[in-house]
């Protein structure tokens, strides 16, 4: 039981991480449908840094950087060039699962170190939670931090509050003096920073060799648990726990040796999130709390 | 610092010459990739631009590839003009293929020209059915059409890979997950062209194109329910004044978009595989929506995307083989070519002058 919910919480990072990201990316106005793209970036980076310099934390690192890098391709199109940004966040995808390939092709068949699990004195020793909350590897420790970080980072601080008045109404912001494109340029690059860490992640402590497009669709469920959670990061916890839950339940049915074929278990993920859109999209029929200014450019010039 | 002013009129010096632009810097950038990872620069670019066209059959072949992109572009072109984001044509594809093919191999025994003709019908069903599922969420929950329609991507997936493992798979493969082959009349002939014989894999289906194609045209440009869809696409009040039914729209363009990648995938798989397998797609459904993009929405602009894009594909494959260059390098290229497309349509809509800072 310890390490099935031990599983659940290690599966659901990499959404979790990328949908963070994303949610600050959103709230700032910018809608960046590339996040699987810029996960397998994350995670083709740090696979590739582990194998060169062995130290996974380094491939944290690499990873973090890739996503920033492959973000600021996003940015310079959607922001600065003001494109579309679904069909941008598209090709995005489509551009990085073409270049993750090629330069993963001479990774294919080897084992990267993962990540080490550090557990903290006194707490990992609380029977049943220490193992479960307080003996895990740094990612996350992160990511939990993160949530809290990002929940107050929008309450309580001026950096927080600004992103908000630049994703919700840019005319304002822009005419109280903030520059909405830099903004949206840093809070684009954080989300793929964040991404880069989900996908780095994978790689680090999940399935340590690569095969081509080995996020299979984990960034298009972190889009949807951004929407799911209504952009509140709590939630996007819940989310992500649940996720993380349902690609067990496979491993769990295959290892009891339930009779139902492994095709419809590995739809689960995808059919739930089908069915959690819509039923969130039921409950929140008349109350969107989408940023009013999501998906919209800014001219920038009035 | 840039300066972005509306135009009054979009450019339509821009709209021609931007697919053009974003080609040439394509192929520019492409060739540095193509330097850097130490290949012969222009042995490669000859390989993926021109090999194709070095031989009749290879030029017939150009048109095989071409074909499911333009049906499904074309069927795209419904969808993007009204700004309803359909990136799940590749599971409509698969699932319109499926239930045809699962129908061919049910009933074998019916005519030749009834069994191609209802296995049509059926592939554009199931391919509907399929985008009728982010066309329902759509209209009466406002659910994301983007999420749902790609989510159902992998659903349809791994739905294909159950069934020719499972329920239809032939007995006789040797445990290969393959369907039995089609019967006869669920075959796509070649085209035996007078004097010359076979071309390549040039198929009679190809010719469908000719009839979609004016047909898409005409309803785009020249009939109400088309006038609407462009509407609803460039402006959502506008639409609203006029009394447009924005969920009627929404819910057909969809429903239009997937019955013709199911199409596609009949012709597909009837005309090349002649049996169901795990893969009747290979990123078709994504690859066409560059197409549509390239196509800039217009049907004749799509056929002439598609084979530009279908020859630059065969051409991967030729530069794999002679070069050894990987076949992903077109994804790195399709997706360099969607950014400059779209950079291309805001110089289209906003002139752009540089004003010094004060």
């Amino acid at each position: 039981m310890e390490n099935l919910l031990i599983t659940i919480l290690l599966t659901s990072i990499p959404i979790l991480l990328a949908g963070l990201g994303e949610l600050v990316t959103e709230k700032s106005g910018v809608l960046n449908l590339g996040v699987e793209g810029m996960m397998l970036c994350g995670a083709v980076a740090a696979l590739g840094s582990v194998l060169i310099f062995g130290n996974p934390y380094i491939g944290i690192l690499f990873g973090a950087v890739a996503g920033i890098l492959i973000s600021t391709v996003f940015s310079f199109f959607t922001i600065t060039l003001m494109t579309n940004q679904v069909a941008t966040g598209l090709g995005l995808t489509i551009f990085a699962t073409a270049l993750t390939g090629l330069i993963g092709e001479p990774f294919v068949g080897k084992t990267a170190a993962s990540l080490p699990k550090l557990e903290i004195i006194f707490l990992s020793d609380i029977p049943y939670l220490g193992k479960i909350l307080f003996s895990n590897d740094i990612l996350v420790y992160f990511a939990i931090f993160l949530i809290f970080f990002i929940h107050f980072g929008f309450q309580n601080t001026k950096i927080g509050i600004i992103i908000r008045a630049v994703g919700d109404n840019h005319d304002s912001a822009h005419s109280i003096g903030y520059s909405v494109k830099l903004v949206r340029w840093i809070s684009t690059s954080f989300g793929g920073m964040c991404a880069g860490m989900g996908g780095a992640y994978i790689p680090l402590a999940l399935t340590p060799h690569w095969s081509e497009g080995m996020t299979a669709g984990k960034g298009w469920i972190a889009l949807a648990l951004v929407v799911f959670a209504s952009w509140m990061p709590i939630r996007l916890l819940i989310g992500a726990l649940i996720f993380g839950g349902i690609t067990i339940l496979q491993f769990v049915a295959q290892a009891r040796g339930w009779d139902v074929p492994s095709q419809f278990l590995n739809m689960l993920p995808y059919l739930t999130t089908i069915l959690a859109l819509a039923l969130i999209s039921f409950k929140l029929r008349n109350n969107n709390y989408a940023p009013a200014c999501l998906g919209k450019h800014f001219l920038g010039n009035k | 610092m840039i300066e972005f002013t509306p135009r009054k009129i979009q450019s339509s010096f821009w709209a021609i010459l931007s697919p053009i632009i974003s080609i040439a810097i394509t192929i520019f950038i492409g060739s540095l990739i193509f330097k850097m990872l130490s290949y012969p620069v222009m042995e490669s670019l000859y390989q993926v631009f021109v090999s194709p066209f070095s031989r009749p059959d290879r030029i017939a072949d150009i048109f095989v590839k071409a074909c499911p992109l333009i049906i499904i572009g074309l069927g795209l072109i419904f969808c993007f003009k009204a700004n309803i984001w359909n990136i799940g044509a590749e599971g409509q594809f698969i699932f319109g293929t499926l239930c045809a093919g699962s129908f061919a191999l049910l009933f074998p025994e019916t005519k030749t020209y009834t069994l191609l003709f209802s296995m049509f019908i059926i592939g554009f069903i199931g391919g509907a059915i399929w985008s009728s599922i982010p066309a329902i969420l759509k209209v009466r929950l406002n659910v994301n059409e983007i999420l749902v329609s790609l989510m159902l991507v992998y659903v349809a997936m791994l739905f294909i890979d159950f069934i020719v493992r499972g329920p239809l798979r032939d007995p006789m493969s040797f445990g290969f997950p393959l369907s039995k082959v089609y019967p006869d009349g669920a075959i796509i002939s070649k085209v035996d062209f007078p004097f010359i014989g076979f071309l390549g894999q040039f198929h009679y289906g190809i010719f469908i194109i000719l009839i979609l194609c004016p047909l898409i045209g005409f309803f785009i440009n020249k009939t109400l329910p088309g006038f609407q869809i462009k509407i609803l696409g460039s402006s959502i009040r506008a639409s609203e004044f006029a009394g447009f039914n924005k969920n009627k729209i929404t819910f057909y363009v969809l429903l239009v978009s997937g019955g013709l990648s199911g199409v596609a995938g009949v012709i597909e798989v009837s005309a090349n595989m002649g049996r169901l397998q795990p893969e009747v797609s290979f990123g078709y459904g994504f690859t066409a929506i560059i197409v549509a993009f390239l196509g800039r929405l217009n049907p004749y602009g799509v056929v002439i995307a598609g084979i530009i894009i279908a020859t630059a594909k065969l051409g991967a494959d030729n530069a794999q083989m002679v070069l050894g260059i990987p076949k992903v390098v077109t994804g790195i290229f399709e997706g360099m070519l969607l950014f400059f497309l779209l950079a291309g349509e805001t110089i289209q809509k906003y002139k752009i002058s540089i004003r010094k800072e004060n």
